[in-house]
C-alpha cells in the first residue's frame, strides 16, 4: 500500500530557514573567531621580528660596516665584513660535501631499490638524522675532527664547521632528491632503457635532469636553513677577528668567523657597539636566508609549469 | 647503402661501459650509506665519550644538579628538568594556536589570496635563524614582557612556580621563544594533514546538515589526527634540541629552581655553554648530557613516526 503525503505532514516540517541565535550556530562562530585569533598570533611574531630587524638593522648598513673587520670590545668602529665571507665560505664547504652524497643517496633510494629492506633502512636513517639536534651535529664534529686534529693538524676550521652544517644538510638533499626523483614517469626510463641506454645514462641524461627542479629546490632550502645555522659553528668554526685568506688552505684550515656566531657572541656581550652590530649582522643573514626562501618557492613555480 | 643486417646487431656493451655502469651503482649505495655511517658515528662518539661520566656518575647523573667544574662533581638534573618543561609547556602553548591557525587557512574562512599569504608568512617565520630569534628575545621580548611577568610575580609568589622575582631571562622567556620557534612546524604540518582530507568527507558532513564547526571536530579533525600528532611530536623533539634561542635567554643557571621565573638551564643550552671550554671529566660529563639528549630527541621522533603509522584512519 503507498502512502501520500497529507497536508498535515507539510505543515509539520521543522522550519529550514538558518537560525544564527541558534546555539550550535553561536558555537560555530565563536570558534570561527577563535581560531581567526589564533591565526593571527601566529602571524604577530613574524611581522614583529621582520619589523625589528628591518628597523634596527638596515639603519645601521653602510659599505663600511660589510666591508671592515669587527672591531676590538669597546671601540665603535668597524664591520663585520670578515663574518659574511666566512659564512658564504663555511655555507658552500657544506653544500659541496652534502649535495652530491644527496643526491647519491635519493638516486640510490629512488632508482637503484627503491623497497628494498637497505634502502627501508636508509630512509629511517634520514628521517631519524634529520630530527638530530643540530648542537649534537656539532659535538660530533668536534669529538670526530676538532680534537683528533685529523684534517692536516688544524683543530678549529672553516672546513669542519663546513662539515657539521653538512650533517644537517644531508637528510633535506638526500629527501627532495628522492621524492622529486619518484614524481619522474616510469615511461621516460623505460623509454631509455628501452632504446639501449644503460642505467647510468639513464639517471644522467633523462631522470636527473627531469628531477632538477625539485632537487634544486631541496638543495636552496637546504643552503638556507644551513647559513643560519649557530649551534654546529660554535664550537667548530669557532670565531675570528681577522680576515680569512679563503682561498689558500691556510684560511679554510683555520678558525672563521661567521653571521651566525658573530651575532650570538656579540648580542650577549655588554657592549653596545658590538650589540648594533649583531643587529645589523641579523639583517644581512635573515635577508640572505629570506632571499634564499623566496627563490626556492620560485623555483617550485618553475617546476609546477 | 649498408648492409640492412647491421642495423639490428646485438652489440653487447663495451668493458668500459660495463665499469662506468657498475661503479656509478656502487657509488650510490656508498652514497647512501653515509647516512647510516654519519648517524651510528654520532650515537658512538657520544656514547664513547660519555662512558667515563657514565661510570663515576652513573643514575645518579640524571637526577642530582650540582654541576662544579672545580670539585668535578656534575649532574645534570637540573638542564634536564629545564629541557623537559620548557618543551612540554611550549607544546601545550602551541598546540591549541598552530592547529587552530592551520584550520583558520584551510577550511574556506577567508577568501584563498588571504589564505595563501598567512601560509606563507607562517612559512618565512620558520625560516629565520634561531640566533636572531635569540637577539630579538634578549632586546625586545623580554624588556616588553618583564613588566607582565612582574605582576605575576606579586599576584602568585605563593606558588612555588612563580616564586622568585622576575630578573631579566629566565625559564618563561625561553618558553615563549620556543613557541614562536614551533608554531610554524606544528601550523605547517597541521595544513599539510588538513588539505589532505578528502572532499567527499567534508561535502558528505555538509550534506547531512551540520556546522562548520560540526564538521570540523566531528569528522575532519579525527580524520586527520595521525598526521597532526605526528607533526606535533616532531615539533616537540624540535624544542627538544632547540639551542641558540634559548642558550641567549633562558638565563644558564646550573642550580635546580621550580620558579619558571627564575633563570634555568637546558641541556643544549648547556653544551652551546661549556663544551668549547670544557676539558677532563667535563668534556666527558657534558657528553653524556648530550647522549640523554640523543635518546630523548630519537624517542621522541621514532615515536612519532609510529604513531603516523598506527592512527592513521583509512577512509
Amino acid at each position: 500500500m503507498t502512502q501520500t503525503l497529507t497536508q498535515n505532514q507539510f505543515e509539520s516540517a521543522p522550519d529550514l530557514s538558518y537560525k544564527p541565535f541558534h546555539a550550535r550556530n553561536i558555537r560555530s562562530r565563536a570558534l570561527t573567531f577563535l581560531v581567526a585569533f589564533f591565526a593571527f598570533i601566529a602571524v604577530i611574531p613574524l611581522i614583529l621580528v621582520l619589523g625589528y630587524i628591518l628597523v634596527q638593522g638596515s639603519s645601521k648598513i653602510s659599505l663600511a660596516l660589510l666591508t671592515q673587520l669587527p672591531p676590538p670590545p669597546g671601540l665603535e668602529e668597524g664591520g663585520i665584513g670578515n663574518a659574511i665571507i666566512g659564512t658564504l665560505v663555511v655555507t658552500a664547504v657544506a653544500a659541496l660535501i652534502a649535495v652530491p652524497v644527496g643526491v647519491g643517496g635519493g638516486v640510490f633510494l629512488a632508482e637503484y631499490s627503491r623497497s628494498g629492506w637497505f634502502a627501508q633502512f636508509i630512509r629511517f636513517g634520514t628521517n631519524v638524522l634529520a630530527g638530530v639536534p643540530s648542537i649534537i651535529a656539532g659535538v660530533f664534529i668536534y669529538g670526530t675532527i676538532v680534537t683528533s686534529r685529523i684534517l692536516f693538524g688544524s683543530a678549529y676550521s672553516a672546513v669542519a664547521g663546513g662539515m657539521a652544517l653538512a650533517v644537517l644538510m644531508l637528510p633535506t638533499v638526500i629527501k627532495t632528491t628522492d621524492e622529486g626523483l619518484k614524481l619522474v614517469p616510469e615511461d621516460l626510463r623505460r623509454a631509455a632503457l628501452g632504446v639501449g641506454a644503460s642505467r647510468f645514462v639513464t639517471v644522467l641524461r633523462i631522470t636527473l635532469p627531469a628531477a632538477l627542479t625539485p632537487i634544486a629546490t631541496g638543495v636552496v632550502l637546504g643552503i638556507a636553513r644551513a647559513a643560519g645555522e649557530t649551534a654546529p659553528l660554535i664550537f667548530t668554526a669557532l670565531f675570528s677577528q681577522f680576515w680569512s685568506d679563503v682561498l689558500t688552505p691556510d684560511g679554510i684550515f683555520n678558525s672563521i668567523a661567521t653571521l651566525s656566531v658573530l651575532i650570538y657572541n656579540f648580542a650577549i656581550e655588554p657592549y653596545e657597539f658590538h650589540n648594533e652590530l649583531a643587529w645589523a649582522a641579523s639583517f644581512v643573514l635573515v635577508v640572505l636566508i629570506l632571499a634564499l626562501n623566496l627563490f626556492s618557492r620560485w623555483l617550485a613555480g618553475v617546476a609546477a609549469k | 647503402m649498408s648492409d640492412p643486417d647491421s642495423r639490428y646487431l646485438l652489440r653487447s656493451r663495451t668493458p668500459a661501459e660495463k665499469l662506468v655502469d657498475i661503479s656509478f651503482r656502487y657509488i650510490a649505495i656508498a652514497m647512501a650509506s653515509v647516512v647510516a655511517i654519519v648517524l651510528f658515528s654520532i650515537l658512538l662518539v657520544v656514547f664513547l665519550g660519555s662512558l667515563d661520566s657514565m661510570a663515576r656518575y652513573g643514575w645518579q647523573f640524571l637526577v642530582t644538579s650540582d654541576w662544579n667544574p672545580v670539585d668535578d662533581q656534575y649532574g645534570a638534573g637540573a638542564a634536564i628538568y629545564g629541557t623537559l618543561i620548557t618543551s612540554l609547556l611550549a607544546l601545550i602553548i602551541a598546540v591549541p594556536m598552530g592547529v587552530g591557525a592551520a584550520i583558520f587557512i584551510t577550511e574556506n574562512i577567508i577568501p584563498r589570496q588571504i589564505r595563501n599569504v598567512i601560509g606563507l608568512m607562517v612559512e618565512l617565520l620558520a625560516a629565520i635563524p634561531s640566533v636572531v630569534l635569540g637577539v630579538w628575545a634578549i632586546f625586545v621580548m623580554e624588556p616588553f614582557i618583564r613588566p607582565g611577568l612582574e605582576l605575576l610575580y606579586e599576584l602568585f609568589y605563593w606558588f612555588p612556580l612563580f616564586s622568585t622575582p622576575p630578573m631579566g631571562p629566565g625559564t618563561i622567556p625561553a618558553v615563549l621563544i620556543l613557541v614562536v620557534m614551533i608554531l610554524p612546524i606544528i601550523t605547517a604540518i597541521s595544513r599539510d594533514c588538513l588539505n589532505q582530507v578528502p572532499t567527499e568527507l567534508r561535502q558528505a558532513a555538509y550534506g547531512v546538515g551540520t556546522t562548520r564547526w560540526g564538521a570540523i571536530i566531528n569528522v575532519i579533525l579525527p580524520a586527520a589526527i595521525s598526521g597532526i600528532i605526528g607533526g606535533v611530536m616532531l615539533a616537540l623533539g624540535r624544542a627538544m634540541g632547540e639551542t641558540m634561542a634559548v642558550t641567549m635567554i633562558i638565563g644558564n643557571s646550573n642550580n635546580f629552581n621550580v620558579s619558571l621565573l627564575a633563570p634555568g638551564n637546558t641541556i643544549a643550552a648547556m653544551l652551546a655553554n661549556q663544551f668549547g671550554e670544557a676539558d677532563g671529566s667535563q668534556v666527558s660529563s657534558l657528553m653524556y648530557a648530550a647522549f640523554v639528549l640523543i635518546v630523548l630527541t630519537l624517542c621522541v621522533n621514532i615515536f612519532a613516526r609510529w604513531i603516523v603509522k598506527r592512527l592513521s584512519l583509512k577512509y
